[in-house]
């Protein structure tokens, strides 16, 4: 069973990017990591291969230089080799672009399951699993809160996200999961894994190998354009309030309503 | 005018159509003729007539077929981009919205923009979609300059305004595509009256600033009238006032609902290291400078042994079926 799992670095502290001149995400200027969300994927990756014996796992990112850091966590987390598409053309890619490149490197992998985080830090957008799904042909099982193998489904479990309950699924694989931090935390990694990560065979490839053409990827190719970007005044409204119990309650209930929960 | 194509989200247990559904169409409205689009059964009287409160000029659906499986919204959203040529497509950007637009988006090779808190038209007419990002620290204005825009709006962008309209119904028929959704293989469990903590949409939690073991009573209210779990801090769970199973905390349990109520929560450390991966918190304390109010999206002021009573009301009033006033709007 070949298992990708998507690995995405992404910078440290959200609060500290700032942007580029072309107004995308200045990455050279901030400390980058592996996305917690993303560790949660490597995690599940890790205990199905625990529980059968035919699992392969490839880590996967697309990213600047420094991404490989990702990949190197993933493989003292328990994944077996690293995939690193590297290629400068790269840079600006929206999200329809950038599924198009992880499609085409799962393709070249082979893959029974693609394992994905929910959402990116960054970004948050939270749409490249479904992206993915769509141009593989395969079910995409999206924000996942348990996960199980059988010979050849998957069954999972998750929020049916309308506020009924919880949602019994299974597909047939191949498929792309994406899953929660409720799936299970993520062990820290002995000491040893972490020293055995750097012998594991980390492979970069460029769009030429992936036979994408340059023009249709990067920030040239994008289908959506940045017109205005401004540092909002006062990070989300944060209001505090004194008031007698019953406004209190009314401005609270205003709020419950106005988010949807009432 | 062109047409502004919007997704219709329904309550899953109701059928009735969601306030995100008449959010959109206001939306809709400002970037041309607010089109609604309604996936799975037919729409009932009650759901036409609610759509053409809020501006719908046309409504459509699926022709009715016996088909099984029945076409997705992915599939009946791209047969009406191709027959309809709209200026723009709305979806609430839910978890369900976003896979659908994420879907729709490739299939159509269009441009996609996410989560936007608002919508307005640009100098060509154009959507102009406007994004809080990196974690609400900027504003980010774009626009999508390949094939039909798909925009997933943010269910509180709009407060929902009432404009009559007659509503034209329309069906059409839609092959689906290769079926490659997962099975759902079990109905959903209805959730029980009291969720359990861990998978919490909602927690209602209390620290020793509410007080008595009486008035956590009311706090528990106050949590089923809004179908959430209860928690509370270590010291509300050394008080005896809630069982220690649901102490939120290091050692205690990490929750990550999408609104976390915290009633005389002072925020410790050892509290926020167990709540800090809730979406929205709300904080009612007395101590204005709690550290919990600087999490909260809303913080309140007061004592809330005397704001709770007065909150379980004012929900329980809202909850109320059959309200005689039909406007959603609280205002
Ligand atoms: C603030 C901001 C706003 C943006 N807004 C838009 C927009 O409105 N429209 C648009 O088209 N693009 C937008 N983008 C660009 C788009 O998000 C990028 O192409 C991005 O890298 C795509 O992934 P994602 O962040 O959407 O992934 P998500 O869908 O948020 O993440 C899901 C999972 O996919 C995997 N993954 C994602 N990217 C990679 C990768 N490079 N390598 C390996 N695995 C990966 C990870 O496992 C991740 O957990 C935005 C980017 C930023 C930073
Ligand atoms: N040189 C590069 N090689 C590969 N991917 C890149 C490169 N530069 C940026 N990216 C990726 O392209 C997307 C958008 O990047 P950016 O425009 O820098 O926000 C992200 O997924 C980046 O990781």
């Amino acid at each position: 069973m070949k298992i990708v799992v998507l690995t995405k670095h992404v910078p440290q502290a959200i609060g500290e990017v700032s942007f580029g001149p072309d107004l995308t995400v200045d990455r050279s200027a901030v400390r980058c990591r592996l996305q917690d969300a993303d560790e949660y994927a490597v995690e599940q990756a890790a205990r199905i291969a625990c529980r059968r014996l035919d699992v392969q796992v490839t880590a996967l990112t697309m990213g600047p230089s420094g991404a490989s850091a990702a990949l190197r966590t993933a493989l003292a987390r328990g994944a077996d080799e690293g995939v690193h598409i590297l290629d400068d053309a790269l840079h600006g890619c929206d999200a329809p672009a950038t599924s198009l490149v992880l499609a085409a490197a799962c393709r070249r992998l082979g893959f029974d399951v693609v394992l994905c985080g929910t959402a990116s830090t960054d970004s948050a957008m939270s749409v490249i699993p479904a992206m993915l799904a769509e141009r593989l042909g395969v079910p995409a099982l999206c924000r996942c809160d348990t996960l199980r193998t059988d010979e050849d489904l998957l069954h999972a479990t998750r929020d049916d996200g309308a506020g009924v309950g919880t949602e019994n699924l299974t597909a047939a694989m191949p498929a792309v999961v994406s899953v929660t931090d409720r799936s299970g935390e993520p062990r820290y990694p002995r000491f040893e894994a972490i020293a055995d990560a750097r012998q594991k065979l980390v492979r970069t490839w460029s769009l030429a190998d992936l036979g994408i053409e340059t023009t249709h990827v990067g920030l040239a190719a994008a289908a959506t354009k940045v017109g205005k970007v401004t540092r909002a005044e006062t990070p989300p409204a944060t209001a505090t309030v004194t008031e007698d119990p019953q406004t209190a309650a009314v401005r609270i209930a205003d709020f419950l309503t106005q988010q949807q929960f009432l | 005018m062109a047409k502004v194509l919007t997704l219709v989200e329904r309550d899953a247990r109701e059928g009735t159509v969601r306030r995100s559904a008449c959010a959109l169409l206001t939306l809709a409205r400002r970037l041309g003729e607010p089109v609604a689009v309604v996936g799975g059964a037919p729409p009932s009287g009650e759901v036409i007539k609610e759509l053409s409160r809020h501006g719908a000029t046309e409504i459509w659906c699926l022709a009715d077929t016996d088909q099984a499986p029945r076409a997705t919204d992915t599939d009946l959203l791209a047969a009406l981009a191709q027959r309809l040529n709209p200026a723009a497509i709305l979806i609430a950007s839910t978890s369900g919205g976003q896979e659908t637009a994420a879907r729709l988006a490739i299939r159509l090779d269009s441009g996609i923009i996410t989560d936007a808190v608002d919508l307005h038209p640009g100098p060509g007419g154009e959507a102009v979609a406007v994004q809080r990002c990196l974690a609400g620290s900027y504003l980010v204005e774009s626009t999508i300059i390949r094939g039909v825009p798909v925009i997933t709006v943010r269910p509180e962008a709009a407060l929902p305004e009432p404009h009559p309209a007659e509503a034209a119904l329309h069906t059409i028929a839609v092959e689906p595509s290769p079926h490659r959704a997962p099975r759902v293989v079990a109905i959903p469990e209805p959730r029980a009256a009291c969720p359990t903590l861990d998978h919490a949409d909602i927690v209602v939690a209390g620290g020793r600033g509410v007080g008595s073991r009486a008035a956590f009573a009311v706090l528990a209210d106050v949590a089923e009238a809004l179908g959430a779990a209860v928690a509370g801090s270590h010291t509300a769970a050394e008080l005896g006032w809630v069982p220690s199973e649901a102490r939120v905390g290091l050692n205690g349990k990490t929750v990550h609902p999408r609104l976390y109520l915290a009633c005389g929560v002072s925020g410790s450390v050892r509290h926020r290291a167990g709540m800090q991966g809730a979406k929205t918190v709300i904080a009612i304390g007395d101590d204005p400078a709690a550290p919990i109010f600087k999490l909260a999206e809303l913080g309140v002021v007061g004592d809330a042994q005397t704001i709770l009573p007065a909150l379980l009301a004012e929900i329980r009033a809202r909850r109320r079926p059959h309200d005689p006033d039909p406007d959603p709007d609280p205002r």
